[in-house]
Formats: structure tokens, sequence, C-alpha cells
């Protein structure tokens, strides 16, 4: 019997169609169509200047669209010969990491309910819930964060983030441990994952596949450990790796890695080097609109050595804290504000950044930047012809190869086996159709 | 044809009759052994001659080699030799260039659209394709 599964249909999450042949209960031949989220994040990126592609960038793993954010940045880095400072560096592995939990508490809780455990949903999503409230905390927005910048971030964590962040992930941790409770161990979980969806080592690299669906068939390959980008080289961890690549042991190292990433965000929390605290400590504290406005009405005189009062996130940077987030290029890294409208060289700074034809220009050439996405390795193939804009920007989707792949796990398995194992895949149509 | 190293990453450019050789090659000599096909993707350089090249990224997974191999084509001769039966991993991704640039690879077993629908006209990553362009929206075929 030939069966259509979607491409709309409450088990996919995100837009999609199994073609299935069906002998009785048992899949013979798969066939999958995917494209249905495609919205040109390619060619759009070729019509922005560099800065303009983040944005795009959020919305390719809409769970975990820090990474993506970071994985760019850092392909147009490389392509300039950037480095960026310390702190930064340590804030892009604490998002990344919080992101990475977020993406595999959805992608277990989605699959656990989709096999009737309701419960673990929920208590997945309320950590997730904290998290997000974390991610919301530092960069404003939830889901659309467009966070990273060329050579930096937005903007510093907020007061008090090491607390709420230490908070969180001791709660998260607890969640971990109930979810392992409920789970690891329940017969029913155990007999419906269990052999099922498996993949060999040797197919699992025939198609590229990499991420945990390519770790829980026994292959030690994590682009954090293998190419370590970042700070990751100072920081200890371990790659957890399973032996049968099926639906269980995808599981069990997801469920291992959030551990994983819990470690790596609390030691980079005690490792982050505090940027630079004041510029000026006799300084008055100023009203930021009453600079901006004392600035356009061309009374600059001793703006500069006032200490402006913005919050570090949302409205604006502080001046004191950009040396610590921003790459020290004048190329590529916005000036404060208040340079901007108290001198003359900070908005000729600005003009030549922000007006088309200027802008961020990397030399020619090209790049290709891989970091260690949520569903494996994510690259940013990069194109420069000089100008302003990319001549080619090219994601490498974690979970392109894994869907092409599901074509043949799929055979063999039960009719019912197609849910639990298109969640462990964890697609998430806004990266694979791009 | 050429060798070259950018920014650490090692790219080896070659004619298009010597792909398949030298991917066989690459991945079976022990000294290499590039297992991985990560990334396959073209890049239209429009006004240049050749106008296309299309660009493989292996990764060997017991050296932690990358290596880029770029292999370019002019018009009107795009086809190249597709590398299905050695990666499985190039069935998708083969398609997805010939979706979006019209490259088209001899002896893949299922060479159609993947992302957009079969009946759109045009290859939407080609640089002279206008990026406000416009086609009718295809409804169920019966």
């Amino acid at each position: 019997m030939l069966l259509n599964v979607g491409p709309s249909h409450p088990a996919t999450h995100g837009v999609i169609q199994i073609k299935v042949e069906l002998d009785g209960e048992i899949v013979r031949k798969a066939e999958i169509e995917i494209g249905y989220l495609h919205r040109a994040f390619e060619k759009h990126s070729e019509t922005g200047t560099y800065t303009q592609c983040f944005p795009f960038t959020d919305r390719l793993n809409y769970v975990s669209p820090l990474i993506s954010n970071f994985a760019f940045a850092a392909g147009v880095e490389k392509l300039m010969g950037l480095t960026i400072p310390e702190r930064c560096s340590y804030i892009r592995v604490i998002m990344s990491e919080i992101s990475r939990i977020t993406d595999h508490l959805t992608c277990v809780g989605a699959s656990a309910m989709e096999l009737g455990a309701f419960s673990v949903f929920l208590y997945m999503i309320k950590a997730r819930e904290w998290l997000y409230e974390l991610v919301e905390s530092v960069t404003g927005a939830r889901l659309t964060i467009s966070y990273g910048r060329i050579g930096g971030v937005k903007a510093d964590f907020p007061e008090g983030f090491d607390q709420q962040c230490r908070t969180a992930l001791e709660k998260t941790r607890e969640v971990l441990e109930e979810v392992h409770g409920l789970l690891s161990g329940n017969r029913i979980f155990y007999d419906r994952t269990r052999g099922v969806g498996i993949i060999s080592a040797k197919d699992a690299i025939g198609y590229g596949i990499t991420g945990p669906f390519l770790r829980s068939t026994g292959v030690n390959y994590d682009v954090r450990k293998a190419f370590p980008y970042l700070v990751y080289d100072r920081l200890d961890f371990d790659i957890p790796c399973g032996e049968d690549g099926d639906n269980y042991s995808r599981y069990l190292v997801r469920m291992e890695e959030m551990e994983q990433s819990i470690r790596i965000i609390e030691q980079a929390l005690d490792q982050i080097p505090e940027g630079p605290t004041n510029v000026d400590p006799e300084g008055k504290t100023i009203d930021p609109d009453l600079m901006a406005d004392l600035g356009k009405f061309g009374k600059t005189a001793g703006l500069l050595q006032n200490e402006v009062l913005i919050q570090p996130t949302l409205q604006g940077s502080e001046k004191r804290y950009h040396e610590g987030i921003s790459a020290d290029s004048k190329t590529v890294s916005l000036p404060p504000k208040e340079q901007v409208y108290s001198s003359i060289e900070g908005l000729m700074n600005h003009f030549k950044i922000i007006m088309l034809g200027h802008g961020i220009c990397p030399p020619q050439g090209e790049v290709y930047c891989p970091v260690e996405g949520a569903n494996g390795e994510l690259g940013f193939y990069i194109v420069s012809d000089g100008t302003d804009r990319p001549w080619r920007v090219r994601s490498h989707p974690p979970c392109f190869p894994i869907m092409a792949a599901l074509e043949k796990i799929l055979v063999g398995d039960q009719m019912a086996d197609i849910v639990p194992t298109f969640g462990s895949v964890n697609m998430i149509a806004g990266e694979l159709d791009r | 044809m050429e060798l070259h190293q950018q920014l650490g990453q090692d790219t080896v450019i070659i004619s298009k009759s010597a792909l398949v050789p030298l991917a066989g090659f690459l991945k079976e000599e022990p000294t290499l052994q590039y297992d991985f096909l990560m990334d396959l993707t073209a890049v239209d350089y429009f006004k240049r001659k050749p106008r296309f090249e299309v660009v493989y990224h292996f990764l060997s997974l017991q050296h932690l080699f990358r290596i880029r191999v770029k292999v370019p084509l002019s018009e009107p001769d795009t086809e190249l030799d597709s590398l299905v039966s050695i990666w499985p991993s190039a069935n998708w991704y083969e398609r997805e260039v010939y979706d979006m640039f019209g490259i088209r690879f001899a002896g893949h077993p299922d060479l159609k659209r993947i992302l957009m629908y079969p009946e759109f006209e045009g290859h939407p990553l080609r640089k002279d394709y206008p990026i406000d362009k416009r086609q009718p929206r295809v409804g169920p075929k019966d």
C-alpha cells in the first residue's frame, strides 16, 4: 500500500512529506520530499551586506539560532583574519551551549511525547523555558535573536547573569535526572526505541552524517574536539558515544550531551575574564536620550567623559563594555554610540560601516568554517569578491544528510516506528530547506 | 590543474575528467582516507570564464584533514560525473546543485529537483536569475 505521511501531519514537526510503500505494517520503501520551507536563504544573502545576513541565519535552525549566528560570524572573521576578544569567545561558548541544551531538550521531549510520554515533554519544555529566559535576558529575543556580530556580539551579559545562569542550569539538571528516571529504564520507551531505526557506522559516514546521530553509532567525531574553535580547548568535557546506532542510543547520547554542555557552561562562567570595567571613574552619569539629543545639536563638549547609563543589552551598549565584546578593528566593529554622537571620528567610523558600498569588505577569497551545531557539523562556505556583499553564502545544514539517509533507515521497520525514528533525527525544516 | 592553500585550507582545482579518479584516490589512499564527503555545492561566477565552479569539501576522520576540490565548468558543457557510487551523501547534494544551478550529473540515479517544485522554471542561484522574479503557484496535480 502506498501511503503519504505529511506534508502536514501532527507528528512531523516541520513540513515534510514521507511517501511510504507498506507491506502490512512493514515499510518496504520510503521516499522523502523536502523543500516546503524553502525561503531562498542563500540567494537573499547575496543581495544584502554581511551584517544583513545575521537575521537570515537566525531562521536557519530556529531551535538553536545562536549557533548559526556565531558560525556565520566566525566564517567572515576567518576570511578577514580577525581575532575576537577573549571575553567575547567565552560569551559565544556559553550562549552556544545554552542553545545546544534547548535544542536537545526539544528533540528528546518531542520524541518522548510522540511515544505517549506527555509529562516528559512538559518537564523538558519547562526547563527550556528557563534557558530561553536566559537567552532573552542577554539578546532581547527568544528566537529571532540576531545576537552575533562580525568581530563580536551585540551586547554583553546583563547584571547578575552569572547567578541566574547557574540557577537555571541547576534546575535543568534536576529535570534531566527526573527524565532519566522516567524514560531510561521505562519498559515501554525501551521497547519502542531499542533496535529501531538502526544505522551502521559505515553507512552513517557514507551519508556524511555528523553530530549525535553519528556518535550514537560509536564514531567519536565532534568538531569541538577534532578542530577546536573559540575556547573549547581550554574546557574539560567528554564526547558521549553510543554503540548501536538505534533510537535508544541517540536518546542516551543527547541526554549525556546536555550534561556535558552544562559542565562546559559552568567552567566557562568560572573562567570568563572581566571586560574593561570603567572608562572614567569620576565621570558623571547621563541619560542616553539626553546624550543623543545633545550630540545631535552639536553640544558635544564633555560628553565623552560622561558615563552613560544604558543596559548593556537591548537598548544599546555602554562604551565600557565595547572593548571586551568587539574585535579591536575599526573596519568591522561599530563604535560605541557615545562616540558616534560626540566625535567626528566616531561618526565617520559609523558611516563607513553602515553606508551602502562601504561596509564590511572582506578580502577576495573563500572559506569553509565548521562548528558543532546541535545536530552535527554546521559549516558556512563563504565566497567574497572584495565588496561589501558576499558573492556566495552556502550553509551546510547538519540534518540534510540525515534526512537523505532516512529513506534507507526507515526500510524494514514498522509503520509506527516512523514517528520515533523521525523524531530522533531532530529535523529542523528551516535549516533543511533554507 | 592547480593546488593552493588559503587561510590554512587546502584547495585543489582539477579538470572535470579527473574528478572520479581523484575522488577514488582520496578515499582509498591509506595515508589520506577522506571518508566524508562533507559538502557539495557550486558557485556561479557569472562574468568570469569558466562560469561555474563545483566545490567539494572532504573530511578524513582518521587523520582529521580537510580538503576542498573545485571543478571549473563553462557553458554550455555543464555536466559532471556523479559521485553517488562512491559516497551516498552525494545523492541529495547533487540534486540540490542541479536544482539551484542547472548543473547535471551523469550517472546520478534520480536527478530531479529537491528544494523547488518540479514545475519551477530556471535555476534560482544562478546570478542571472532575478531575486524578485515570481512564478505561479502550482496546485496538486489532480
